[in-house]
């Protein structure tokens, strides 16, 4: 081992915006055939690191070895040229456009697009990652887009590959697909520099680990013989505060929120029609609702929310009120709160100051007007509260809500929300790419918010945050909601299968006027992947 | 000649202008760039063209002329929006109205001055088919050359890895960035074979519709090419039909306006925009519902400035 030339190694690696270093002098060694962790909180510097290493930002100091040669990347196609890969944490994929158009986008040698969505095929199979290659990217739900992103990277037949948070969006199942597959990449001699904020995950499936923290590297290890908690001690730099687990005796209180055999067409052809989905929420109760991207998370979510109206005013109650009809707004006025999945451009507007965007999703009940006008000095004060309250991390007072980083905005936005103090709040993917740290903090918000006496319905894709926080556990598959059931009863093979469809009975596509045949998206994709 | 062929000759040449225009500005927006300085830049073509054409009596350089001074303008708007991310609609507002003006000092003393237009060619036996052909065998060079413009255009576009990605910068300069295109140089290239046609169709105007100058002869000709590529939806034929409906619009108008048809010549001119608006009206209205969202690229007008 110790004579093999290490394939990439960063040396003393620099990179300054203004007066931030967000990498100081930090030093990276990736042998072959190795699954490298790179752990680190929001804003350690995780990527910029692998930005540099990628080609799109060029490091200030410090310099890169491949295979023990210096090598300049002037930009990504040169580092696609040595061999190395990367699937990014925001999709960098185009929406207007073919599965097979995004993929050769990124292939550097032109290449007619039917050989493209041929190869695509057969490496979408091999690998288990299942598309089809003729479908625009708006079509398809978050986690298939993720796959889209890996195929693309894994058809460039990479020496390394640099995957950002991969699994944040994938069920359990295909999370172990993607190892698999990981694991054939490094018996091929490949690596693979993995970064994720899943520490049992890290521990699972890499051998070594380069820690970061505030932009300098603070230790390396063998992730195999750490603990979660000693991983994400040496991340942090201190203890993680426990998430304190109380699942509470059942249904605490008086039934809050009813959803009474809710039918919705969904207006997107390509979208998931909810099919007599009925649930209860007590107060005081969290209710965690599970399932694969795609299946009706995005539909729930709106009818919740009142982005789209149920048919009728009895479908949705709040208190006994009928709600169905009512928008969003009057909603809020009930002391309903809720928070979407997507953070940019859905719970906050990129391009507005974070008081703009309290003001935005507050002005129906945060009393931020007077006599029309807005009172700034009221609204600061709130992204204070919010920003101390949950750890918000933000160069100026008042910055532009793309200026954050995912897990600082997440951090704003579910606590914009829960500041408020609502009665009922509905949350989807509240700790989607946010740190160990982030996440028990948010975690623990929702649980405290339920102790209270609020309600709270999580809608989210990883199971171990549904384990840890939820009272109940419900799953949604294709439009439909499974009975829920108390979580200390149910096991994550139940989950599993119920997310995969099993035990919800007959419900062919003819039988369900409005459903298209395309929308069983975890029907679909099982048998493609048995193909 | 017929009656019909009469009239179809004239909607073509009418039209040819429009399209040429608009099949350069179509590429532009489709790379993410909305270039509203077509009016400035094609008459700039128009002035330019008609006076290098009178000194040194050769069309062909007039015509190199015109497309030279429609870089030249657009290289202008290309330094500001994308070298220094300045904001498109006003810069482009800014181009027209800095070539109407200029236009009027390049053209001042050539105002008045007549001189033979490029004629037509006429290509044997096939021009002698009753009606089509001399519509469609006896014609300038610009309108062939604007045929294939929009075959070559939409071949690029949609047959090629260069025109994938152009449309990927005008979709996601993000995404496009962080695979590795140069999104500013690409948008250039775009910005200037957009600046390239602008001049060409304004050297159609000034060489062979009417083959002398006189000031604002574009007469918002720009504008209507700018209303194409939205009616079209961003797809080369159909800005091949729209440039043609409007072209006969614009014909329609002339002889309302002779025959003494009671309706106001205001009325016509305004057609083409109002068509437009129910164009995009009722395309948005078949994509409702279907999360499509917008036709137009989605990173139209987006100034970009790469990180690095």
């Amino acid at each position: 081992m110790a004579d093999r030339t290490p394939l990439l190694v960063a040396e003393a690696l620099t990179r300054r915006f203004g007066a931030l270093v967000a990498n100081d002098s930090v030093d990276l060694r990736i042998m072959p055939g190795e699954i490298h962790a790179l752990l680190g909180e929001n804003g350690a510097g995780k990527s910029t690191l692998v930005k540099m290493l990628y080609g799109l930002l060029v490091p200030d100091g410090g310099r890169i070895l491949w295979r023990g040669e210096p090598v300049t990347l002037a930009n990504p196609r040169a580092a696609r040229a040595l061999g190395i890969g990367m699937v990014f944490q925001h999709f960098s994929l185009f929406d207007a456009m073919t599965v097979a158009e995004n993929v050769g986008l990124a292939l550097d040698e032109a290449e007619p697009l039917r050989d493209v969505a041929e190869r695509l095929r057969e490496v979408s199979r091999a690998y288990g990652l299942p598309l089809e290659p003729g479908r625009e990217v708006w079509r398809l739900s978050v986690g298939e887009r993720q796959r889209i992103e890996i195929v693309r990277c894994l058809m460039q037949d990479p020496h390394l590959l640099i995957l950002d948070e991969p699994t944040s969006v994938l069920t359990p199942q295909e999370t172990e697909g993607l190892f698999e597959t990981l694991r054939t990449l490094r018996d091929e001699g490949r690596a693979v520099l993995y970064i994720s904020h899943k520490l049992d995950e890290v521990r699972q499936l890499c051998e070594a680990a380069t820690i970061l923290r505030q932009g300098k590297v603070v230790e390396r290890c063998d992730p195999r013989g750490q603990t979660a908690a000693s991983l994400a001690r040496m991340m942090v730099g201190s203890q993680i505060a426990e998430v304190r687990l109380s699942h509470a005796a059942e249904a605490t209180g008086p039934v809050r929120l009813r959803v009474d055999n809710l039918n919705m067409p969904s207006e997107d052809p390509q979208g998931t029609s909810l099919k007599g989905v009925s649930l209860e929420l007590a107060a005081g109760e969290v209710l965690g609702i599970a399932g694969v991207a795609g299946n009706g998370q995005d539909e729930l979510f709106a009818a919740l929310s009142g982005e789209v109206l149920a048919p009728r005013a009895a479908d949705l109650t709040l208190d006994g009120t009928p709600i169905g009809r009512e928008g969003i707004n009057r909603r809020r006025r009930r002391s309903a709160a809720f928070v979407p999945e997507e953070r940019l451009g859905h719970a906050a507007a990129p391009r507005m100051a974070l008081s703009e965007n309290a003001l935005v999703a507050g002005h129906a009940a945060n009393g931020f007007l007077r006599g029309g006008f807005i009172q700034r000095d009221r609204m600061l004060n709130w992204v204070d509260a919010v920003t101390h309250a949950f750890d918000v991390r933000k160069g100026p007072r008042d910055p532009e809500a793309r200026d954050l980083s995912g897990g600082n905005l997440q951090k704003f936005v579910v606590g914009r929300e829960m500041l408020r103090k609502p009665r009922l709040l509905v949350v989807s993917q509240p700790t989607w790419g946010v740190d160990a740290g982030a996440a028990s903090l948010i975690r623990q918000a929702l649980l405290d918010l339920a102790r209270d006496g609020a309600s709270v319905l999580v809608i989210s894709q990883d199971l171990d945050e549904l384990f840890q926080i939820a009272d109940r556990i419900a799953v949604i598959f294709n439009g439909r909601l499974s009975d829920a059931q108390p979580t200390r009863e149910m096991t994550r093979e139940a989950v599993g299968l119920l997310m995969g469809g099993e035990g919800f009975g007959p419900a062919t596509p003819g039988a369900t006027p409005g459903a298209a045949p395309g929308a069983a998206p975890g029907q679909a994709r099982d048998k493609e992947g048995v193909a | 000649m017929t009656l019909a062929t009469a009239i179809l000759l004239t909607v073509i040449t009418a039209a040819t202008p429009l399209l040429i225009a608009a099949i350069g500005e179509l590429v532009v927006e489709r790379s993410g760039v909305l270039n509203l300085g077509v009016e400035g830049m094609m008459i700039m073509g128009a002035a330019s063209g008609v006076a290098v054409a009178i000194i040194t009596g050769s069309s062909t350089l007039g015509v190199l002329a015109a497309i030279g001074a429609g870089v030249a303008l657009a290289a202008i708007f290309a330094l500001l929006t994308l070298a220094l991310a300045a904001n498109q609609y006003a810069s482009g507002l800014a181009l027209t109205i800095f070539g109407v003006g200029l236009s009027g000092v390049v053209g001042a003393p050539f105002v008045g001055v007549q001189r033979e237009g490029i004629g037509r060619i006429t290509i044997p036996f096939l021009s002698d088919i009753p009606v089509i052909g001399p519509v469609l065998f006896r014609q300038d060079l610009f309108v062939y050359a604007s045929v294939a413009l929009v075959i070559g255009v939409s071949w690029f576009l949609w047959r090629t890895k260069s025109g994938l990605i152009l449309r990927a910068c005008g979709e996601n300069p993000v995404s496009a960035h962080a695979l590795g295109y140069r999104v500013l140089r690409i948008r250039l290239y775009a910005v200037l074979f957009g600046g390239a046609c602008a001049g060409l169709a304004g050297a159609y105007l000034s060489l062979v519709l009417t083959p002398f100058w006189t000031s604002g002869m574009t007469a918002g000709r720009g504008w209507i090419a700018l209303a194409i590529v939205v009616f079209a939806s961003w797809l080369p034929f159909r800005a091949m039909l729209g440039a043609y409906l409007f072209g006969g619009l614009i014909i329609l108008q002339l002889h309302a306006q002779t025959a003494g048809v009671a309706i106001p010549s205001q009325f016509l001119a305004a057609l083409p925009y109002l068509l437009t608006i129910v164009a995009l009206t009722l395309i948005m209205a078949a994509r409702r519902g279907t999360g499509a969202g917008s036709v137009a690229p989605a990173g139209l007008g987006q100034p970009f400035t790469p990180d690095r």
